[in-house]
């Protein structure tokens, strides 16, 4: 590799086997953003196929967080357009609220309905927005919080559970409503070390079984296993966009390279 | 002790008390409702909601509550022929029930609004990523442990508004404690001290259980995080 300095926009790479993708899902053109003087995401372009598992990784303040949380409009964008699933995301209303049903989020602090059970957490989308009968909505989660490997904690209250539960019923949360993707927002970030895994693995499980995935984390190694494409973003800009193979072992931007070393030298 | 019971037996102060627990309970109801309304307003996306929920309470608040309460009786029913009831004193009281009711929804609104500012606003920000849209998120997710915040500082509304019912005698009440207090000194003014700390003692053990209750309910209700 000879490549010097940022990736020249030309510089394709070598097809990577996707032949288990889908039609463009989450489509991203020209978006930006600014928090006041702060260009946070500047003209990204993105387009993530249905099937697809996406990383997007970066250092803190890349804008990161912002283009996930952008994708379901908890935060509004100043320019460009995204769709999901070929339609433009609607400013309010109705209609916003029927796509962020079809769009799942896990968030860094799990965000756990605080007042509700574990179990009510998990049913209460699908009760209230898809309209199903509480015991088809209780089946449904039992089999959820099952599959995440926390069935016997449907009765307790969030406060009651570890962080790495908490998460694992978020995901569950999120699963109840049948999302067609799933937006996770630093998933692990706030988890204890010994926590990490079992989230990871559940996510993981999830990438294998298909789904959508958008996954801004710091982990390296659900990354490398689990990713179809790896995005590094550095001051809200897309910088380098590869397999994680390419991305990890060749990575052509000085930005990427910095950033690399500075996490994988220990 | 002689004194006490004397003025008891001549006059209805328990009854002058029950007045005010009446004025007090719906005024309660009345204005908790107003006031969940107007806090929904303030929290609501809706630019125009908001600024009604804003100038309801920046004018009510400050505005004394002797003021409401004779506007309801020489203005709303007086000139603007606002009758709640047939019966003559009835209409009184409820036109003082409406005059603390529209007075202290702006005090439970802001009580209520400091209740959502317990909650975070990741608790949102999950409600509206599973599909809930503003009202159905405010009702199931954000209000509920807003309620339970909330409940030190309505308590205080609470306790206030006890207090303030005394001020329909400016609407016209005579009946309720202070009006029957005025009638009791004019004529036994021999016993003014007795008088006084009936009155006193009798608000003291009223309001003292509310501000008991209102802790160890905020206490046992708190949504744990």
């Amino acid at each position: 590799m000879d490549h010097s300095g940022t990736a020249p926009a030309d510089d394709q790479q070598p097809p990577a086997d996707d032949s288990h993708l889908g039609a463009p899902l989450v489509e991203l053109s020209g978006v930006d953003k600014y928090f006041g003087d702060l260009h946070v995401l500047q003209d990204i372009e993105l387009t993530v196929r249905r099937g697809e598992v996406l990383v997007v990784i970066g250092p803190s303040g890349s804008g990161k967080s912002t283009l996930c949380r952008a994708i379901n409009r908890l935060e509004t964008i100043d320019g460009g357009e995204i769709r999901i699933d070929g339609q433009p995301l609607p400013a309010e209303g109705r209609q916003l609220a029927r796509l962020r049903a079809d769009v799942g989020m896990v968030f860094q602090a799990f965000n756990l309905f605080a007042h509700k059970t574990v179990l009510d957490n998990v049913t209460l989308g699908p009760r209230k927005v898809r309209g199903l009968s509480k015991s088809d909505a209780e089946e449904e989660a039992f089999k959820l919080l099952d599959r995440v490997g926390v069935k016997n904690q449907a009765a307790k209250f969030p406060a009651q559970l570890s962080g790495g539960q908490q998460q694992r019923v978020a995901i569950a949360r999120s699963l109840a409503m049948h999302p067609k993707v799933m937006l996770f927002d630093e998933p692990t970030s706030a988890l204890d070390p010994e926590m990490i895994n079992e989230v990871l693995d559940v996510m993981e499980q999830l990438a294998k079984e298909g789904m959508t995935m958008i996954v801004v984390t710091h982990e390296m190694g659900f990354a490398r296993k689990a990713a179809d494409r790896v995005v590094f973003m550095a001051d809200g800009q897309i910088v380098e966009e590869a397999t994680p193979e390419e991305f990890f072992h060749h990575p052509r931007s000085d930005r990427a390279k910095d950033f690399l070393s500075k996490i994988l030298t220990h | 002790m002689e004194e006490y019971l004397d003025i008891i037996r001549q006059y209805d102060v328990l009854g002058a008390f029950w007045v005010n627990i009446q004025l007090a309970f719906w005024a309660a109801v009345l204005s908790l409702i107003m006031g969940s309304v107007l806090a929904l307003f303030r929290i609501s996306p809706i630019g125009s909601l908001q600024w009604a929920g804003t100038t309801y309470v920046t004018i009510l608040r400050n505005t004394p509550l002797t003021i409401i309460m004779v506007f309801m009786v020489l203005g709303a029913w007086g000139q603007l022929e606002l009758t709640l009831a047939t019966d003559f004193n009835l209409n009184f009281f409820w036109l003082a029930v409406v005059g603390l009711s529209i007075y202290h929804a702006a005090f439970v609104c802001e009580a209520i609004r400091s209740g959502v500012n317990t909650v975070p606003v990741g608790q949102a920000e999950a409600a509206r990523s599973i599909g809930l849209s503003f009202l159905p998120s405010a009702r199931l997710v954000i209000l509920p442990q807003a309620f339970r915040g909330a409940i030190a500082p309505l308590g205080n509304v609470l306790i206030a508004l006890i207090k303030n019912t005394t001020v329909a005698a400016a609407a016209s009440v005579a009946t309720e404690t202070s009006s029957v207090m005025r009638t009791m000194i004019e004529f036994r003014p021999d016993y003014i001290y007795a008088i006084f700390f009936t009155f006193a003692i009798g608000y003291v053990i009223l309001v003292t259980p509310v501000g008991l209750l209102s802790t160890s309910f905020s206490r046992r209700l708190a949504v744990s995080r």
